[in-house]
């Protein structure tokens, strides 16, 4: 054993008797068994992380340079905040390239989280005894949203200012207590400089706050009951009677440090495309009006959410007002967020991956999905009559695809029995994924080419 | 398997009729060629701009020695470029305060620092040579893109007269048309076209009447090089950012998606 070595032993010992460092790294990397079988939907845990590191980071440096302050300067119809922003995407140094990688980031979050939730839906990765890890997951989604909400305001352009104009409006229509609600919410009686001083501070120091400690609970969840994986069996049912280690498992690290790192580069070839060459996003990552500057006198002819709230944006516009309020819209759109936390309970199969669920359960799936993306869609155009009958019968479909679960998942014999031991993926399958993946966007642009 | 691509299928073909209501109509936009890396052309943008713009509008995020990225110096900037400061460092604000353009004009001129990424440049490309006679406005001038705008036609000089005819239903492009675009409206289940065109009246600097016919042609470059500026202005940045990204996908693509891949078969290998 040379010196170094001994000394490095020596440092982690004393760390050991007073910290558990080598424990936590074999617990929940060296010696955690991850099942070997996992597919293309397993790289996007490990993805939203990254993407939550690279928030923080140019977030942090985003706050060195950012105003929060919505006085105009004199002469001009710009506010200070709005000059600011554009403060850092020409007079910072590297600061057009922070602010695309933070701007990119908040797309490029719910990109990644959307997909590994439905990686969740798809192989029953809520289901028991996971059903904690998807509470947390849901409440991450919750604190997400909070943060893409509050982060849009602070630009304080056209869209941010009546983005949230229209979003607090909607608590103000909750009876009896709504109106003081919007004005507590706000702290002003419109949005104001005191709204956008709160949204700031809500920003970058609460929700974050909040949002890592509950990523924490996800994992130490996680690794406390095991992952699932793409067969649904559970693999600590198999294990080495030797050494006591699952038969289908692989430790954490090495095997799926490196792999995920192979995501990371692939991922990032997206990421960077989309930074170097379509910040915009065609106007779905930054929308084209908020490029002006707020203006409270004059709104926006048409105003939309940017696209990962379009979905439940569509909800809201679907249901009509009744009983002389417009609160059911609202409360629509929350409770299409708040069922999915439900699924646990909702779904009774025994059965966990789609592999080996029965004809029922894939023929809803496939109708949630549309419904999902065909909602997305129409949220993110103006309305018009036959978008609203579209919007509503995609709204009956997203809310039945829950609230029947109990019904068509109690007898739906799957198609062929569950292995006892996981099974890797062949060419079939591999194919049928590509194809489901193209007609998926195919139809998706169709649609709205149509509509 | 097959049954469920047929189910797919089924379900997008339900969607086919929809076709049939795809709608259509507004002001047609003219593409406007973008050549923002082109420095020589948003030069001769530059100095449209502070000449023309930069008396009722500001740009106030854009500072004058960001003029430097365009290959100018900064004693140019002062000689050619600069009429509102005497610091090169200032961004270009007007003297104008926003309060009283609002009573001047009945709407405070924008700032138009970013306006080509609000607006979108075909936008402005369009706008910028639609303005066309018009009494019954205070200014005496509309704007075929934007009916009723506040702006006076400040170019006229350049692009001389204009005047608007409409024409229901197809019509032929005769006599010294600058521009010519037809709208579709549903009125009870059919389409009603009608034709509008700019006629060119009165020639300008940039313009010329020949055999009945408008030449617009100089007048339509100078505004490509004008919007090219204000596309340039709205991201200095941009031209160095796309040829960093060449670099970053290409150090991607190359070498640090397919090492991490072979280093994940490397590691895998002893898998079985």
């Amino acid at each position: 054993m040379s010196k170094l070595q001994a000394l490095t032993n020596t440092v982690v010992n004393w760390v050991d008797d007073r910290f558990p460092v080598t424990a936590s790294w074999k617990a929940h990397m060296s010696e955690y068994y991850a099942p070997k079988n996992f597919n293309f939907w397993y790289y996007f845990g490990s993805l939203a992380l990254l993407v939550l590191v690279i928030q923080i980071v140019t977030g942090i440096f985003l706050t060195m340079n950012y105003k929060p302050d919505g006085s105009l300067i004199p002469g001009t119809n710009v506010s200070v905040a709005f000059n600011s922003v554009e403060y850092i995407m020409r007079d910072v140094a590297g600061g057009w390239i922070i602010r695309y990688m933070h701007s990119t980031g908040a797309s490029m979050f719910f990109v990644v989280v959307y997909l590994h939730m439905f990686r969740g839906l798809v192989y029953g990765s809520y289901k028991q005894p996971r059903e904690l890890i998807w509470i947390f997951g849901m409440l991450i989604f919750l604190c997400l949203m909070a943060e893409a909400f509050l982060g849009y305001l602070l630009p304080w352009g056209q869209m941010s200012f009546w983005g949230a104009q229209v979003i607090v409006n909607l608590f103000a229509s909750i009876p009896v207590i709504g109106p003081d609600l919007s004005v507590w919410i706000r702290g002003d009686f419109v949005v104001s400089d005191a709204t956008l001083n709160r949204f700031f501070a809500l920003h970058v120091i609460a929700v974050p706050l909040v949002l890592l400690g509950l990523v924490v609970a996800h994992l130490v969840a996680l690794h406390e009951v095991g992952s699932n994986n793409p067969d649904g069996v559970e693999i600590k049912k198999n294990k080495d009677p030797k050494t006591g280690i699952p038969l289908d498992g692989i430790p954490m690290h090495p095997y799926y440090t490196i792999k995920d790192i192979f995501g990371v580069a692939v991922f990032l070839v997206i990421f960077s495309y989309v930074v170097f060459f379509a910040p915009e996003m065609g106007g779905f990552f930054l929308e084209h009006p908020n490029f002006d500057p707020a203006d409270p006198l004059k709104t926006p002819p048409h105003i939309a959410p940017v696209w990962y709230f379009t979905p439940y944006y569509a909800i809201l516009r679907a249901i009509p007002s009744f009983l002389g309020t417009q609160v059911w819209g609202v409360i629509g759109m929350g409770a299409a967020v708040v069922i999915i936390a439900f699924l646990p309970w909702l779904d009774r199969s025994p059965v966990k991956s789609i592999r080996y669920r029965g004809k029922k359960f894939k023929t809803a799936l496939v109708l949630f999905l549309i419904s999902f993306i065909g909602l997305g869609i129409l949220g993110a155009k103006a309305p018009t009559e036959l978008r609203t009958i579209l919007s509503q019968i995609f709204s009956v479909i997203y809310f039945g695809f829950f609230l029947a679960m109990p019904f068509y998942t109690k007898n739906d014999p799957g198609t062929e029995p569950v292995p006892a031991r996981v099974t890797e993926t062949n060419t079939s399958r591999q194919l049928a994924f590509l194809m489901y993946v193209g007609i998926a966007i195919l139809g998706s642009f169709v649609f709205a080419k149509l509509v | 398997m097959k049954n469920k691509i047929a189910r797919i299928i089924a379900a997008c073909a339900l969607l086919a009729p929809l076709t049939a209501l795809a709608a259509s109509g507004g002001v047609a936009l003219d593409k406007v060629e973008l050549r923002v890396a082109n420095a020589e052309s948003v030069q001769r943008g530059a100095k449209v701009f502070v000449n023309y713009c930069l008396s009722c509008h500001g740009a106030s995020s854009m500072r004058y020695n960001r003029l430097t990225d365009l290959g100018l110096s900064e004693q140019q900037i002062k000689d050619n470029l600069m009429f509102a400061t005497d610091k090169v460092g200032d961004p270009m604000r007007v003297a104008m305060q926003a309060k009283d353009g609002k009573a001047w004009f009945g709407a405070t001129p924008p700032d138009l620092t970013l306006i080509a990424r609000s607006r979108g440049a075909d936008w402005l490309y369009t706008y910028l040579r639609s303005f066309y006679r018009d009494s019954s406005r205070p200014t005496g001038w509309n704007n075929a893109v934007f009916d009723k705008v506040g702006m006076p036609h400040v170019l006229w000089q350049l692009q001389g007269d204009l005047e608007l005819r409409t024409v229901e239903g197809k019509a032929e492009a005769k006599g010294p048309v600058a521009r010519s675009w037809e709208t579709v409206e549903h009125v009870n289940g059919k389409d009603k076209i009608t034709t509008h065109q700019l006629v060119l009246t009165k020639a300008g600097e940039l313009t010329r009447l020949e055999d009945g016919k408008a030449n617009m042609l100089d007048f339509d470059e100078r505004m490509t090089d004008l919007t090219n500026y204000m596309v340039w202005m709205s991201e200095p940045a941009q031209v160095k950012r796309e040829s960093i990204g060449y670099s970053v996908l290409l150090f991607l693509i190359f070498l640090l998606v397919p090492m991490t891949y072979i280093l994940k078969r490397e590691y895998w290998s002893d898998l079985h």
